[in-house]
């Protein structure tokens, strides 16, 4: 249970920088969602934290103790690997007992804190099975339990679940979400997956190439996405981008008005999430339906406008279209948001 | 289809039967020899050891009038001792090799896998002065020196290829656990490699326990011969010992034999895996 604060912290390799300072204030109990596409540098973050790659600049602190300098075993920190990376050669009370082992905790109250673990994650069947023999959402429960044992001040999760089946990616979540409400403590998670981001996280910090974009609750960045980049990350399917002009009081597209701004008239660029599309006989987006997908409770219509830009909505699955059909969307208003050609979130009204 | 897999599969079977004859027929032939009478291996080299042929008199006067045991003993703890110092070091170093980044790291794998290209017998005229230099001629410490030296390149060459497929979250996650980067290597890279120690351990073990050369030059004494050399008093200038000589040959490829059987599982892991997925 501890604080965790980063300040002006950069990373190079070699003459290649590729974390261009980062300052962030994780507070005790939170589970903070570091997101991003591959490469953006939050697996990186991460390990600088858990002390696997070296600061070049900048400090860390877990619990107000600055641990930069400190080898990862002494910073008070647990991590849980993507490829699970447990000890093939033990089997799973081995692997649960083994950093206490080296600790040179006793034995009584290694069996303690092992059997508490395995109780915690279901996993006292398994106690004396190798990894080899156990199923990927298995091998990363003992993963986890692994990191529980060792009572860290923060856990780590680097893409914990991106090696499991679909359906098992969405039971896993659950079990983190309510582990960290059973135990409380600070923790880290990467994952490139933003419906992962947005379920798991207190608060969700959004990489990009090196640079933190925005960091704020998930409706935070849901509802006010500084930028285009950050707005087309959260939300699935992605927002819609449409070209559209300002003549200082209303968006237009194609002439036809759809929001009123007070940005400077010119080009903007227009986004609209699926969701808040509808259908609507007196809409402002008239177009050609491309494709149409069906997913029971809903679905997606792809739109081509006569201009060539394409757009997707989210409706009810009462609807159905063929391709070629001609559809119109109605936009709401107070769902837009408005953004420069720069990518930069212009205010509205 | 069928006929035709039939026919490639007794084609491939036929030629892989030739071949194991071939290449046992010697060995046979030094087995089924050693436990004939002289004048018999004289007469049918090639005929079994039954009835008037058969005799023990080879191995009677290998184990009794020789000092065979010391050279096989000799042999064993040259053997030993070179093997665990290759595959000590030549794991550590692979280990240092594909996990560290330090400058003139390449290079430095470069040079200890250049030992393949040149014979180590090139050098044997520097060899033996270096080694009668450091006062240890006749001993077996100059032919484990050697050997380990000459063992090292091609177990480098090996472990860093395999030593390379580690995990690497498992070693990060290891020294989350705490544990020093020698705990990290000995607890748990090398049970994670144990197929390719076997590997290593057999293909270094053979050219050590049959080599002649060495012992002939660097430790000929009497009490420091190894079997190979050992081998040779049975040759004289005008008579050969063919019985013992050919029964001191069966007994020496035993230990060779033993640590195969016990290593072949580990052995054929070591070679095809990576080639399959396992």
């Amino acid at each position: 249970m501890a604080t965790l604060e980063l300040s002006g912290v950069r990373k190079s390799f070699g003459a290649v920088e590729v974390i261009h300072g980062m300052d962030l204030q994780v507070n005790d109990g939170e589970l903070i969602v570091f997101v991003g596409p591959s490469g953006c540098g939050k697996s990186t973050m991460l390990r600088m934290i858990a002390g696997l790659e070296k600061v070049t600049a900048g400090e860390i602190s877990i619990g107000g103790k600055r641990v930069d300098h400190l080898p990862p075993a002494h910073r008070g920190i647990a991590m849980v690997f993507q490829s699970y990376a447990l000890y093939p050669h033990k089997n799973v009370r081995g692997n649960l007992g083994f950093a206490l082992k080296h600790a040179g905790v006793p034995q009584s109250e290694i069996a303690q804190r092992v059997d508490a673990a395995a109780e915690i994650l279901e996993l006292a069947p398994l106690m004396d099975r190798k990894p080899r023999e156990l199923s990927g959402g298995q091998r990363q429960r003992v993963a986890i339990g692994r990191a529980i044992v060792r009572e860290p001040d923060v856990f780590l999760f680097d893409e914990p679940l991106s090696n499991l089946d679909a359906a098992l990616r969405v039971h896993m979540r659950v079990e983190i979400l309510k582990l960290h409400q059973r135990l409380g403590s600070t923790m880290v998670y990467v994952t490139h997956d933003q419906v992962e981001a947005m379920t798991l996280a207190n608060r969700i910090v959004v990489f990009r190439e090196g640079q933190v974009e925005q960091v704020g609750t998930p409706l935070e960045l849901y509802r006010n996405p500084v930028n285009k980049f950050v707005a087309g990350f959260i939300g699935s399917p992605a927002m819609n981008f449409l070209q559209a002009d300002c003549d200082g009081s209303s968006v237009q597209i194609a002439g036809v008005p759809v929001c009123d701004s007070i940005s400077a008239p010119g080009k903007l660029q227009l986004g609209i999430r699926p969701e808040h599309l509808t259908l609507s006989s007196d809409g402002a987006l008239k177009g050609t339906v491309s494709v149409f997908e069906h997913l029971g409770g809903e679905s997606f219509v792809h739109l081509v406008l006569p201009d060539q830009q394409t757009l997707v909505a989210k409706l009810d699955g009462e609807y159905s279209f063929a391709p070629g059909q001609e559809c119109t969307l109605a936009i709401n208003p107070a769902h837009c948001h408005v953004f420069d050609m720069q990518g930069d979130r212009t205010s509205l009204s | 289809m069928l006929i035709r897999e039939r026919i490639s599969s007794t084609g491939i079977h036929a030629v892989l039967i030739a071949y194991s004859l071939l290449a046992l027929f010697p060995l046979v032939l030094i087995v089924i020899n050693s436990l004939k009478s002289k004048k018999a291996i004289f007469r049918d080299p090639v005929g079994l050891p039954v009835g008037d042929a058969f005799s023990w008199k080879g191995y009677a006067s290998v184990l009794t009038n020789s000092d065979f045991p010391l050279y096989f003993g000799n042999s064993l703890i040259v053997t030993c001792v070179s093997l665990f110092l290759i595959l000590l070091f030549g794991a550590m170093a692979s280990h240092a090799l594909s996990e560290y980044r330090f400058p003139g790291d390449t290079f430095l794998g470069l040079y200890l896998i250049l030992g393949i290209m040149v014979p180590i017998r090139l050098g044997t005229v520097a060899l033996l002065q270096l080694i009668v230099d450091l006062n240890l001629a006749n001993t077996l410490t100059a032919l484990i020196l050697v050997y380990t030296a000459q063992g090292l390149p091609i177990a480098i060459f090996i472990f860093t290829e395999f030593l390379k497929s580690v995990s690497r979250e498992i070693k990060d996650s290891a020294r989350i656990d705490g544990l020093s980067e020698y705990r990290i290597f000995f607890e748990v890279v090398v049970p994670l490699v144990r197929p390719v120690i076997a590997t290593v351990a057999v293909f270094s073990m053979i050219p050590i326990w049959n080599d002649l050369w060495f012992p002939l030059i660097l430790s000929p004494g009497e009490e420091t011969r190894t079997v190979t050399l050992g081998v040779q008093q049975f040759i004289g200038q005008y008579t050969v010992n063919w019985g013992a000589v050919l029964a001191s040959l069966s007994v020496a490829i035993l230990p060779v034999l033993i640590m195969y059987v016990i290593f072949s599982k580990q052995l054929i892991r070591g070679i095809t895996s990576g080639a399959v997925k396992g």
